[in-house]
């Protein structure tokens, strides 16, 4: 089952090498994970998504990332109402007039924003649920070729009252 | 506000912290550290012949004491000799502080000479570390390093110090802290009441219940509440390998080590159990077997300090997150407000299937008239020191025979690498314990292979007159690997035997020892009672044993806690 896992560490040296350490050690996988500062800059907020086989091992993965010294809050998302978003920036070859308009206007359904052009690509930022970028670029790959892909990894928050805070 | 260098500040917040020993190996890297010990006279370094042996000593010291043990190494090597150390330290949960050395600042990443990345070497095997980057950021990192080391689960802590933070050239302000506190760092020491209330109801109405304490236990220093309860509800105990001494072993309530070399009583009172109460222990694979079939009828209510160790193996029906001394009080108050008790009449039926278990007397052996046997060296020594002596051992059948055959009286009597299994551990663990209680008898109880891994430290104990016995169950072969294979591989004994095993009597010589070779029976006990009357010397007894003796009882593998070997040709019924 895919989980998501938000942490609130402090933003030290070394902190996320233990948090990237520990899923190593004990042989977790990581799908995805971004970390960056808060608003309060001595700390920092890390999403992770994960693949677990059953309850009591993300409860595991859990407890042990609570365990590490640097670590304040944790707490899964997916278990409640939650807003997911990832960002992907998609380079696609689009040699001909025909074709740039095909690749304009699957970017404007999936709301995604042409950030760079030359004669011969189109470079394309898109956000949301890591699915629907999955799709964006499934129905891209049928018409052009993508030459290039980067994706930010899942950042994720509960949705009302509920707050990861120090 | 007085003015001291890095390292100055170094030896300034060990002396603040209360330290008094520091075990170590000086180098490059910390050489301004080992001019500032030189000038305090309040810390006792003693120097190792390796550093292994150093946190070991370090390791044990604290295990003896309860006290934070403390380690100086320098960097690169010096930093990753300790890791065995380190790591034997984190899997039994001691707390220890590892100071070592690194090359400048401005060099590190360059590959530099004697650069190792420390941090990031002994990450998996620390419960935290700290680098400190400046000479003011020491005192604060030391203070932290030894709340971490010694709260919570405890653990070994690391601090990484490049060389010019150390600097004697440049001096600053030095405070140390009174106390400190982590925003993210709580440890949990009393129990939930819902859960206290539950589980002393689970206790009173449980039929078939059994105590099972492990090392946490000792380090919570809760023996006295788990006799307490114990004997208030009239429970059947079994202690972990790491347990043993949190109950009196000669208690007529012991009911042995339970586990893969555990008693036919306590595995199968495990087994048969319909409420099992774990107090400190972990539910390890050398105690379930195979965690599928494990104790099928019981319910299992555990008390650990450490979320993670609750349910990590074994489902905690009514698990409770605290210190196990805390925990148990709260227990113990909750039971005397209430006045409530158990049925007497069905703990008494239990215990008299217990005693069915018990006369099956699976601890005898039988003696041979051209043999020494393993099981009366450690009798003889049991004998010998009336129970009352500081037990470190190495690992393999000689750490398992010590721990079936001499009844531990008290906590951190026993000393052994239980969950990292280090050999090598022995020796230096005995020099750790006797510096920490010079008048108490000492014994290492060895094997011919564990003995060779730090021999080295024969040296170390002549430099500083260390006198502990250590006392060789010598069968010339790795006895538990030659077990293993003569029970599992065919007999094939790839690799287990020691076709060159030096003269202990005088490789004990040459390092101004007294070696005692005993190859009879009736030897045994006077070369023990010299041993232990030389009481300035160190004594090495090197005492032929059968080497085709095996220990017993031994889970059957993939088996339930009930399923043992008994001896090399009975086996309890599948």
């Amino acid at each position: 089952m895919r989980s998501i896992i938000s942490v609130l560490l402090e933003n030290e040296s070394g902190a996320l090498a233990r948090v990237v350490g520990l899923f190593a050690q004990r042989a977790y996988n990581i799908e995805s994970l971004t970390v960056s500062p808060t608003n309060d800059l001595t700390l920092s907020r890390m999403t992770i998504t994960t693949e677990v086989d059953c309850r009591a091992t993300l409860e595991q993965m859990m407890k042990q990332l609570h365990k590490l010294v640097d670590v304040l809050r944790v707490s899964e998302l997916t278990e409640g109402s939650h807003v997911e978003r990832e960002l992907m920036l998609v380079k696609i070859r689009t040699p001909n007039a025909e074709l740039r308009q095909e690749v304009k206007r699957t970017a404007d359904i999936y709301r995604g924003q042409i950030v760079d052009i030359t004669p011969n690509l189109y470079t394309i930022q898109l956000t949301g649920a890591c699915s629907k970028l999955d799709a964006f670029l499934a129905t891209i790959e049928d018409t052009s070729e993508i030459v290039e892909v980067v994706r930010s990894g899942v950042c994720g928050i509960a949705r009302g009252e509920k707050a990861l805070r120090s | 506000m007085e003015m001291l260098s890095g390292a100055e500040m170094v030896v300034r917040s060990l002396q603040d912290e209360g330290i008094e020993h520091i075990f170590g190996y000086p180098g490059g890297s910390v050489l301004d550290i080992y001019d500032a010990i030189f000038q305090s006279d309040k810390i006792e370094h003693y120097l190792v012949r390796h550093e292994q042996a150093a946190v070991h000593m370090a390791d044990a010291y604290s295990r003896a004491t309860g006290k934070v043990g403390t380690v100086l190494v320098t960097a690169g090597p010096g930093a990753t000799n300790c890791i065995t150390g380190i790591a034997t330290a984190y899997m039994d949960s001691i707390p220890l502080v590892v100071l070592s050395g690194q090359v400048p600042t401005n060099w590190i990443g360059d590959d530099a000479f004697q650069e190792t990345d420390m941090i990031g070497v002994s990450r998996p095997v620390v419960k935290h570390s700290f680098s400190c980057r400046t000479a003011e950021e020491i005192p604060i990192a030391i203070k932290k390093a030894f709340y971490i080391a010694s709260t919570g689960r405890p653990g070994p802590v690391v601090i990484d110090l490049p060389k010019d933070v150390q600097s004697p050239l440049n001096k600053f302000p030095y405070e140390y802290p009174e106390s400190v506190s982590l925003r993210s760092y709580h440890p949990t020491l009393s129990g939930h009441k819902g859960q206290i209330k539950r589980a002393v109801a689970a206790l009173l109405s449980a039929k078939k219940p059994v105590l099972y304490v492990g090392g946490g236990s000792i380090i919570a220093n809760a023996s006295k509440q788990v006799l307490a309860l114990a004997e208030k509800l009239n429970l059947p105990v079994t202690n972990t390998l790491m347990g043993l001494g949190a109950f009196p072993g000669q208690h007529k309530q012991f009911i042995g080590m339970l586990g893969m070399h555990g008693t036919y009583e306590a595995n199968l009172s495990m087994h048969n159990a319909d409420l099992i109460f774990s107090a400190g222990a972990r539910f390890d694979d050398r105690v379930t077997n195979n965690v599928d079939k494990f104790c099928p009828n019981a319910k299992i209510m555990q008390i650990d300090i450490d979320p993670t160790s609750i349910s990590k193996n074994i489902h905690a029906d009514l698990p409770i997150v605290g210190s196990i001394e805390v925990v148990l009080q709260q227990m113990l108050d909750l039971l005397e407000e209430t006045q409530a008790t158990n049925d007497s009449e069905s703990i008494n039926a239990w215990w008299d299937q217990i005693n069915e278990w018990r006369a099956k007397d699976c601890l005898a052996y039988q003696t041979s008239e051209t043999h020494i046997k393993p099981q009366q060296v450690i009798q003889a020594l049991y004998k010998v020191t009336k129970g009352d002596a500081i037990v470190t051992s190495d690992v393999g059948q000689h750490q398992m025979v010590a721990a079936q055959y001499y009844p531990f009286k008290e906590p951190r009597q026993w000393i052994n690498s239980g969950g990292a299994g280090t050999m090598g551990f022995g020796l230096p663990a005995a020099m750790g314990c006797k510096i920490a209680f010079p008048d108490r008898p000492v014994v290492c109880v060895t094997g011919d292979g564990s003995i060779q891994m730090n021999i080295q430290e024969l040296s170390t104990c002549m430099q500083y007159n260390i006198p502990v016995v250590i006392l060789l169950l010598n069968n010339r072969s790795l006895g538990m690997v030659k077990q293993w294979q003569k029970m599992f591989y065919g007999g094939r004994q790839s690799h287990s035997y020691m076709d060159s095993v030096p003269d202990f009597v005088k490789l004990s010589e040459a390092y101004n020892h007294i070696g005692i070779k005993v190859d009879k029976i009736e030897e045994l006990e006077p070369a023990l009672e010299r041993a232990f009357e030389l009481k300035d010397r160190v004594v090495f007894i090197d005492v032929a044993i059968d080497p085709e003796e095996h220990v017993y009882p031994m889970q059957v593998k993939f088996g339930s806690m009930e399923d043992m070997y008994l001896s090399k040709t009975e086996r309890t019924d599948a």
